[in-house]
């Protein structure tokens, strides 16, 4: 019997490599350039986050419902102001003034975000037709609440919509409504018919050559122009009309990356199986491009929600002007870097969010081939 | 045999031939289109002639009634210009703003991109905190905040300017530079000249040393030597010709300072925004490039023996920019298109000056957007050419 060699056990690594400090010596202090470049970072935070800190919660104002506090306290945030104008800021002008009525468009919002969030389910039945419903029958329901007329509650008209309320309103009006002339002209931009395939490229190249800004001035100074006189828009309406054009572009170029994925395989399996043009097109072809193209869709829903605050230009009342408004009316001025941060933030919560999910989408959906 | 076959078969009913088919459908789509854009065309003429304006391009050479204060290359003067003017300084204003911050930009993007991809942790969370901030909110936003909460209320008045060695200064009113002046025009012109003969030279120089590596193996400091001569020739035709151009400062007056190169808090806001906002995308798209180069490839070059700055100028960055360059002409479209929010903070570029304030004055509605969208869509379609271009020129050194 030969005798085994035991080896001695492995020695631990040497503590400089393992736990926090070999953590820091690899991440922050690996050489001469990354010392001084840690150092560096650590000066310039140390300079402005406390500030930040004393600024927005130490030194702040939370309290109150007028603007005595904040005046005999300037240091520090004025919360208060937020705090008092939040329903405004929220919900827009009507409902600002009329707290009675804001289960509105809170009960409008819990049915949204409770079947988009049964949509988020991984694994749920007939998920199709539940998106097919919320997509045709939610924007009626919460019409209906919001404005108020076909349940004879008492009536807020369009014009008096505001704050965040009308920033969803008209980002998510736009997407879904740019949604199915996106696939219209993303199947013509592909088309083999070369008048079909001109004009649809004109249309988006068009669009995507404009600022939104232009598009906007165009609705509100020229819609009324482009009818018969006697047709009257309001000035959501404009805007939403502005927005859904200039969101189909976006939106068919989305669309078109989706269907150019598709393997030449499956137009001519469908061909050769006999399927017309659009049976083809609404059985084989649309639902793995759709597929494909969502996180692309998602993408252009973050800046069109962004871009919706552009509408403050045409004079509508969406989130950002409505907090600018109220911190420029004669109770609050002077209060207008509260009012900017508190939108900022609430822009931020939900474009960060939404591109989160729309990364977690685009791995989920990546089926390697 | 074979042709009596196919004659025989049942013909396709005309109705069912998908060319026949193809050739009615677009008939159709051009006949609609048509009807709505002419319908569209005369009702707004109709609604327009309602109101008592002649739509045309008459009013062009009309005096404009209203004040531009910024126009730093085409003179304006309240009186004597006209509309067409007007148009003129907004698409000139357009361009001064999208090209400061195209290369402010492009310089602060890079610096992000670069710093996301530290190995530096710290340093690499402060760039994504950066752009996460950055691009997730409106730029609209970021202009007001700028320029009515920061800038406005926080930036000291003309006395108490903040100042760097006293020849630039910055206060609530705007960034004040000094000016370069022209004393003698021919010696300018000559200075000039000489600058452009040097960088003919440079190009000349840099060709020549290509060609002979190429051939020879050897290489030849072209960057240093590049380097002097733009720097050495043009200072020497400088003093050669005596001075031709000087310096302005800006001088404080009683209110304010004058003379100098002058730029308006709303630029600078403008200016300040707009780059901020980009660069987040540009870091983004910095990264991605550098990210996309194959590490085999680094250590292919390494392997060579190439040290650490050859790996980085002769493999890693050639082909990161090929991954960079498209999104980033893209990212400089947005831009330009985005100074169109200029409107928001009055500062005097085309669609604030243009679509606001002439559109106003004159009521002539179609004229004026559709001369906007002209002047965008002729900034895009010259993109998307150079995309192209840029896109077949570096298909071809691929395999």
């Amino acid at each position: 019997m030969t005798e085994h060699h035991q080896p001695l056990p492995d020695l631990p690594p040497p503590i400089t490599s393992t736990g926090v400090i070999g953590w820091m010596r690899q991440h922050l202090f690996s050489s001469p350039l990354n010392i001084f470049l840690t150092l560096l970072s650590l000066y310039v935070l140390s300079i402005i986050v406390p500030n930040i800190i004393n600024w927005a919660f130490i030194d702040a104002n939370w309290t109150g419902t007028d603007r005595t506090v904040c005046d005999a306290n300037p240091n520090g945030a004025c919360w208060t102001f937020i705090n008092v104008r939040l329903n405004q800021i929220l919900f827009g002008l009507y409902y600002g003034q009329h707290a009675d009525q804001i289960w509105r468009p809170i009960t409008a919002f819990i049915i949204l975000a409770g079947l988009v969030g049964l949509l988020l389910l991984p694994r749920l039945r007939f998920k199709a037709w539940l998106g097919a419903g919320v997509l045709l029958l939610y924007p009626f329901v919460a019409f209906a609440l919001i404005h108020g007329e076909w349940l004879g509650l008492p009536v807020a008209n369009s014009s008096q919509w505001g704050g965040l309320m009308l920033t969803f309103i008209l980002a998510s009006v736009g997407i879904v409504a740019a949604l199915p002339l996106g696939i219209l002209l993303a199947l013509g931009r592909r088309s083999e018919m070369p008048l079909v395939r001109a004009f649809s490229v004109t249309y988006i190249e068009f669009w995507r050559g404009t600022p939104l800004i232009t598009v906007l001035f165009m609705a509100s100074v020229m819609l009324p122009l482009f009818f018969p006189s006697g047709v009257e828009f309001d000035k959501v309406m404009r805007a939403v009309i502005g927005i859904t054009l200039f969101q189909s572009a976006y939106t068919a170029e989305a669309i078109r990356g989706g269907l150019q994925a598709i393997p030449r395989g499956q137009y001519e399996a469908a061909d050769a199986l006999g399927l017309g043009y659009w049976k083809k097109t609404i059985f084989i072809i649309l639902p793995q491009a759709l597929k494909i193209s969502i996180p692309g869709i998602v993408n252009s829903f973050i800046e069109l929600f962004k871009d919706t605050s552009l509408v403050s230009i045409i004079g509508l009342l969406d989130l950002l002007n409505m907090a600018q408004t109220a911190s420029r009316s004669i109770e609050w001025k002077g209060y207008d870097v509260e009012a900017y941060i508190f939108a900022a933030m609430l822009f931020w919560i939900f474009c960060y969010g939404i591109s989160r999910y729309s990364q977690h989408l685009e791995k989920t959906l990546h089926r390697g081939h | 045999m074979k042709q009596d076959s196919t004659t025989n078969a049942p013909a396709t009913p005309w109705h069912r031939d998908p060319g026949v088919r193809a050739l009615i459908f677009q008939a159709m789509l051009l006949l609609v289109v048509v009807w709505s854009l002419g319908t569209i065309f005369s009702n707004t003429v109709t609604n327009l002639e309602n109101r008592g304006i002649h739509t045309g391009f008459d009013f062009l050479h009309e005096i404009a009634p209203f004040a531009v204060g910024f126009s730093p290359f085409i003179e304006f003067k309240l009186g004597e210009s006209t509309y067409w003017d007007v148009f003129l300084i907004g698409i000139q204003n357009t361009i001064i703003v999208s090209f400061l911050g195209i290369v402010a930009a492009t310089l602060l993007g890079f610096v992000i991109g670069i710093m996301r991809l530290s190995p530096n942790w710290l340093v690499s969370k402060i760039a994504s905190v950066y752009i996460e901030t950055f691009r997730n909110i409106p730029l609209l936003l970021q202009i007001l905040f700028w320029n009515f909460a920061i800038f406005l209320t926080n930036l000291p008045g003309p006395r108490q300017s903040l100042s760097l060695g006293e020849t630039v200064f910055l206060n609530s009113r705007g960034l004040y530079m000094p000016r370069p002046v022209t004393e003698s025009e021919a010696g300018a012109w000559i200075v000039i000249i000489v600058g452009i003969a040097a960088l003919i030279g440079c190009v000349v120089l840099y060709r020549w040393a290509k060609r002979r590596k190429d051939q020879t193996g050897q290489s030849f400091p072209v960057l240093s030597v590049s380097l002097a001569i733009m720097i050495l020739v043009p200072t020497l035709a400088f003093f050669i010709t005596g001075s031709p151009v000087g310096v302005e400062l800006p001088e404080l007056k009683r209110f304010n300072f004058e003379g100098g190169m002058q730029m308006p808090l709303a630029l600078f806001s403008l200016w300040f925004a707009l780059s901020t906002y980009t660069a987040a995308f540009i870091g983004e798209t910095v990264r991605g490039g550098i990210m996309a180069v194959d590490h085999g490839q680094t250590e292919a070059a390494s392997a060579l023996g190439l040290h650490r700055g050859q790996v980085l100028r002769l493999v890693v960055v050639p082909q990161a920019l090929r991954v960079i360059i498209p999104p980033a002409i893209s990212q400089f479209l947005n831009l330009t298109k985005n100074s169109s929010l200029a409107v928001a903070v009055a500062y005097e570029e085309l669609v604030s000056i243009w679509s606001g304030i002439a559109l106003n004055q004159t009521g002539q509605a179609l004229v004026i957007i559709a001369m906007t969208i002209v002047v965008y869509e002729i900034l895009s379609l010259t993109t998307s050419a150079i995309l192209n271009f840029y896109n077949y020129r570096i298909q071809l050194v691929e395999r």
